[in-house]
């Protein structure tokens, strides 16, 4: 408990620490909102055109003045006007982040169903053609590109079967389940498929790893059945790195999935963000970017919370 | 046949196991769903520059004019116009019918307040700098508009034919709301706009130009031009706009897609940077220009399709492109001026582009380097974000630019933002001479048309052989559609303003 309370007690400092990267990064940049808006037209601008124009999108103002603005309306849960949607940021991003979460969601148990239960059978069966099967897919998914997976699906279903789901306009899951499912679930296996196979190769060498230990050659002398000695005893040891790995890839996930999202038209965190890099969206990215850097330290933690989950030698906290 | 049962059957489960239908079946016939990998990006007309918000806005605004395939003159809002004698005077007739989605008449006084809220610096309005001459706006009766010009401009007009003229409420100007709220007098009325996303149109019934084909139009952003023919494959999708030739040539293979193309008026140039050493020189701009086959450029980085151009790209006026200088490739004259400038041993350089914008201007880039090689010149070529590319473009910061810069309907219009000694874009252009600056005084005063394509062509000419810039080629502007889809017509200038009387057969 003391443990919990200390970590989140370092989640503003650090939240602060990514506020001010992302604020001088996106302001490092050259170009701005006046640029992204009119492009080489902003040229036909008068000063006081510029500044007129500087005033409406909020960067009228030496930098610090903009952040000591910018923070003190977070302090009042505010995180600013988005100037592309003409709305709050905050509405914005919780608007656009339910379908983050369920592409991550759905990624990571296309993953886990997919990658653990290869990687075991892989280091059951080690050095045997079915165990270099495992590997050489495995390799296949890791270095296989998303957007060529992605365009690979669609180009295949629309060319050859004349089949698509919907594209353009997004279900909400809670609105219609099975149509959300339908535009969910390829760009699912297009993520989730580099991502089993991250799983399959990780699992794989934890349980070689494993089953080379002291106490399983012990229960395997007690008489042991393989069975319990791979699900009983070995694998909740080799669960941590795959624990591990997945928790830092569904931190990412929680980010967005840019190119994923692109291909299949789904208005998600990360094409949100793309966007709202290209269009200069300043109040927009800092306030998806400092929501990303939460969501990353929310996993992290419960990612550390599983380790003592799984290992009750792990005390958290404790020199 | 075995094998058609059985990939249909696999079609049918799929389609199942999808959620989807093999064929959909549109809701509702009447309506035209459209797809595009880039969306708008606001909604005050009078601030948009961005290709997709020009494309949303005209199917919502209307200007007093507009220009028709040919690039004439047609009636907007306005039925007729008339220049007066000394060319000083413009006078417009509005039609008594025409009507704002709000149900208001449009009047000689939302005109006028339309363009003072374009003139107002405050704004913002990038399209000022082509009004400048309008010194008054008189409105003797509700649909008379009479603008008194301070000198004779008659690319005015052209110029008053851009949606970035339109004609907007007095009240919605006083009320703050443009760009809020999008309240026009076109054929369609903006439902819903979730930006980056969709797009929801319905017609307006009241629009003085008549019922409108469909019922309405939804336009979904799909980022991925792949995706979205993909989409028109299966039907989702009635029409798109694309910007990709490698996407674009691939439509007439699907035998119930169409693809329209037209050449249009915006240009892929090879800007230099006539401020930096060595092209201050001309014969060293000469000699980028004599060593470049600009066919050889489009055959490669755009697959062929388009057509190499010199400066002027609007077809009434264009030169052919032979006459102009240099414009069959000559390398060993291109050696010679280099090795006559002193420079027989070449040069670096940098050349900027902008990722993706247009699609073809890394490939460009590749093709000009390893063409200026053979004369010595090594070229760097540095790809950027597009709005980095813009700030440095507008500061003139660099040695050389790939572009693609837009073209008006009218060459003054298009041009004198950088051939004129007051242009706006000088410190982008870095070059003038007294020649260029008084053929486009001339062209803008003279009313004759005739008269006025033999300055241009003048202009033209002078402008190619000086070769501050090295212009490359036109490209097509591309929109694919079902071939149930009837009645759209592609114009030079991209706009997608027949939609408005396009049908779905059924």
């Amino acid at each position: 408990m003391n443990y919990l309370m200390r970590r989140l007690a370092t989640f503003p400092l650090v939240l602060l620490g990514v506020s001010i990267l992302v604020f001088v990064a996106i302001r490092m940049v050259p170009g701005d909102s006046i640029t992204a808006m009119l492009g080489t037209e902003a040229g036909l601008l008068t000063p006081a055109q510029r500044d007129s124009l500087a005033a409406y999108f909020g960067i009228d103002q030496p930098w610090f003045v903009q952040y000591w603005r910018w923070i003190g309306g977070i302090l009042h849960g505010n995180l600013g006007i988005s100037v592309t949607y003409g709305r709050p940021v905050l509405d914005v991003i919780i608007e656009r982040f339910p379908l983050t979460l369920e592409l991550a969601v759905l990624s990571m148990i296309i993953a886990l169903a997919v990658g653990m239960p290869a990687g075991i059978f892989a280091a059951t069966h080690n050095e045997k053609l079915s165990d270099l099967g495992v590997r050489m897919v495995a390799m296949i998914g890791q270095s296989t590109p998303s957007f060529v997976l992605g365009l690979l699906i669609i180009y295949t279903l629309s060319a050859g079967f004349g089949v698509l789901p919907a594209m353009g306009e997004f279900a909400p899951l809670w609105q219609d389940p099975l149509r959300n499912l339908s535009q969910l679930i390829l760009p699912a296996i297009t993520l989730g498929f580099a991502f089993a196979a991250s799983v399959t190769r990780i699992s794989r060498s934890a349980m070689l790893d494993v089953l080379s230990d002291d106490y399983v050659r012990t229960a395997r002398s007690k008489g042991a059945s393989a069975r319990s000695v791979i699900w009983r005893h070995a694998l909740p040891n080799a669960l941590i790195p795959v624990v591990t790995l997945s928790g830092i890839e569904f931190g990412y996930l929680l980010g967005g999935a840019v190119i994923v999202e692109q291909i299949y038209a789904l208005p998600g965190l990360g094409r949100m963000v793309l966007d709202a890099i290209q269009q200069r969206d300043y109040a927009l990215v800092q306030g998806a970017v400092l929501f990303i850097a939460f969501n990353f330290m929310i996993v992290n933690l419960l990612v550390d919370l599983a380790y003592v989950a799984l290992d009750p030698r792990i005390r958290l906290g404790e020199p | 046949m075995v094998h058609l049962t059985r990939k249909l059957l696999s079609g049918i489960t799929l389609a199942a196991m999808l959620g989807v239908a093999v064929v959909s079946t549109q809701a509702n016939a009447a309506t035209l769903h459209m797809a595009w990998s880039q969306d708008a990006t606001g909604l005050d007309p009078h601030k948009q520059t961005a290709f997709s918000s020009l494309r949303l806005l005209e199917l919502i605004y209307e200007p007093l004019v507009r220009v028709d395939a040919s690039l004439q003159i047609v009636p907007a809002i306005a039925t007729s116009w008339e220049f007066s004698k000394d060319g000083k005077e413009l006078t417009f007739k509005l039609d008594p019918k025409a009507k704002f989605q709000d149900g208001t008449a449009v009047t000689s006084a939302d005109v006028k307040a339309s363009f003072e809220r374009i003139l107002d610096e405050k704004t913002g309005a990038a399209t000022r700098a082509n009004f400048l001459s309008i010194a008054s706006i008189d409105t003797p009766d509700p649909t008379t508009v009479v603008f008194h010009l301070s000198q004779p401009d008659v690319p005015i007009l052209t110029a008053m034919s851009d949606v970035n003229a339109a004609i907007v409420p007095a009240s919605e100007i006083k009320a703050g709301s443009i760009g809020t709220k999008a309240v026009g007098s076109g054929p369609f009325k903006l439902d819903k706009w979730d930006p980056n996303a969709k797009e929801v149109l319905s017609a307006n019934k009241d629009w003085a130009g008549g019922p409108t084909g469909v019922d309405g139009i939804e336009i979904s952003v799909l980022p991925d031009e792949a995706a979205i023919l993909a989409a028109m494959r299966t039907k989702q999708i009635d029409f798109a706009l694309l910007n990709d030739p490698l996407v674009a040539t691939l439509v007439p293979k699907e035998a119930s897609l169409q693809l329209n193309r037209v050449p249009v008026l915006a240009y892929h140039v090879l800007q230099l940077n006539p401020s930096r050493k060595p092209m201050t020189e001309l014969k060293v701009r000469q000699a980028i220009s004599c060593a470049i086959d600009r066919q050889e450029v489009l055959d490669t980085a755009s697959l062929g399709e388009g057509k190499v151009t010199g400066p002027l790209t609007i077809p009434a006026l264009a030169t052919d492109p032979s006459q102009l200088f240099c414009y069959k490739r000559d390398v060993e004259k291109a050696k010679k001026l280099m090795s006559e400038a002193g420079y027989a041993d070449g040069f670096s350089a940098t050349v900027i582009g902008a990722t993706g914008e247009p699609p073809t201007a890394a490939a460009e880039a590749q093709v000009i380097q390893s063409q200026l090689a053979e004369i010595g010149v090594k070229l760097d070529i540095k790809m950027m974000e597009l709005n980095v590319y813009v700030d440095a473009w507008l500061k003139g910061d660099f040695d050389m630019a790939i572009a693609l810069n837009g073209g008006r309907a009218d060459p003054y219009t298009m041009y004198n933002r950088y051939w004129t000694k007051a242009g706006n874009l000088q410190k982008v252009a870095n070059y003038i001479d007294d020649t260029l600056d008084s053929q486009m005084q001339k062209g803008r005063a003279e009313t004759d048309p005739a008269a006025r394509k033999a300055i241009f062509a003048e202009f033209e000419k002078h402008l190619a052989e000086m070769s501050p810039w090295i212009w490359l080629y036109t490209s097509y502007s591309y929109t694919a559609q079902q071939k149930n889809i009837a009645g759209f017509v592609p114009t030079p200038t991209g706009t997608l303003f027949s939609l408005s009387k396009v049908t779905i057969q059924q």
